[in-house]
């Protein structure tokens, strides 16, 4: 069976395409079939944080336009069995999404692929509601701050009412929440929004947090998810995600100073 | 009445309580009004508009909230007309 599983925030800039790289690249590390899909028309740029930007020849949009078929779209990672990756149009055309050419894209992606993983773009219009509408589970990524915690708890409420799972009345989708850019450092000096804190004002189960980290920016300069990273900090606790993501029960790392206070001592000794 | 910066300034009020109180409550009134029938953002704008045709007030002035009791709705509407000249 394949899930359909949306990584969404409202707000711009929080994380989904690093998370989006990082998730699908986890699963397929594991041995599931994954498809991810950048659903960010006009402003592609998965196919930058997956390295493979030199291999687009065919997008999302010609494949619902009939101009080149799934097969022909589909670039198969260069690193990562199991792993495919389908970029998003330039064009401008924000119309070009329709609900039908986007549902029919991914039923043919279930028909081969275990997870299909959908990068939403920002906002909450057409965009993020079609990355969204026929999702069977969603990643809510949010950085502890207002703005950012906020819009989460908007796309909260439009994925309970705005998609195919709530106009259907099934069970609504469930949503996992994953903190990103978490400086343990700051929530202790009382600067910055803490997991309780994030948690208890969204309430819905904790995927995973994901510490501010160097190593996001190196992945993204060399084309690579951060996920293959295995020594950074953002790496492993991207692995943790994917591990929990699949069942498996692991603790939270990297939400206090502790390890750091370990290592600030020993150097400084 | 305590201003932003008195907040910040205060030694156990941090940053980060502040930005958590402000987000409780703009989570809850998004909420509500959320949760309630579509007719209810048209109603606030409206109820402001006839409002100023009398007073002028902020768009804060109106606050709404819906409950329900049993089988019962009740529509609370909450109008604010600001300092007493
Ligand atoms: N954990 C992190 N630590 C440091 N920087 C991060 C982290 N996660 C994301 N970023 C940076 O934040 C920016 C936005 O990330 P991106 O994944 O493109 O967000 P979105 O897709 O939500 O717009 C990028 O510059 C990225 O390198
Ligand atoms: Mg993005």
């Amino acid at each position: 069976m394949s899930r359909i599983v949306v990584i969404t925030s409202g707000k711009g800039g929080v994380g989904k395409t690093t998370t989006s790289a990082a998730i699908a690249t986890g699963l397929a590390q594991e041995g599931h079939k994954t498809a991810v899909v950048d659903f960010d028309v006009g402003l592609r740029n998965l196919d930058l944080i997956m390295g493979c930007e030199r291999r687009v020849v065919y997008d999302f949009v010609n494949v619902i336009n009939g101009d080149a078929n799934l097969r022909q779209a589909l670039i198969k990672d260069k690193r990562t069995e199991n792993l495919y990756i389908l970029p998003a149009s330039q064009t401008r055309d924000k119309e070009a999404l329709t609900q039908e050419g986007v549902e029919k894209v991914l039923e043919e992606l279930s028909q081969e692929f275990e997870y299909i993983i959908c990068d939403s773009p920002a906002g909450i219009e057409r965009g993020a509601l079609m990355a969204a509408y026929f999702a069977d589970e969603a990643i809510v990524v949010t950085n502890p701050e207002v703005s950012s915690v906020r819009d989460s708890d908007r796309m909260l409420g439009i994925l309970s009412s705005k998609t195919r799972r709530a106009e259907q009345g099934e069970d609504p989708l469930p949503a996992h929440l994953l903190i990103t850019r978490y400086s343990a450092d700051r929530v202790e000096k009382g600067e910055m929004l803490s997991v309780e804190d994030v948690q208890e004002i969204l309430s819905i189960g904790m995927l995973g947090v994901i510490p501010e980290s160097q190593a996001v920016l190196n992945a993204s300069n060399a084309g690579m998810p951060v996920v293959l990273d295995t020594e950074s900090d953002a790496g492993q606790a991207y692995r943790d995600a994917v591990a929990r993501f699949l069942g498996e029960d692991r603790p939270h790392r990297f939400i206090t100073t502790q390890k750091k206070g370990i290592f600030g001592r020993l150097f400084r000794g | 009445m305590k201003g932003i910066f008195d907040y910040f300034r205060s030694p156990r009020q941090t940053s980060a309580k502040v930005a958590k109180e402000r987000l409780q409550v703009i989570v809850a009134r998004e909420r509500s009004s959320r949760s309630g029938p579509d007719y209810l953002p048209a109603l606030h704008k409206e109820l402001l508009e006839v409002i100023r045709k009398y007073v002028q007030v902020g768009d804060d002035a109106v606050q709404m909230n819906l409950e329900s009791e049993g089988d019962c709705e009740i529509l609370e509407v909450n109008i604010t007309l600001g300092d007493k000249q």
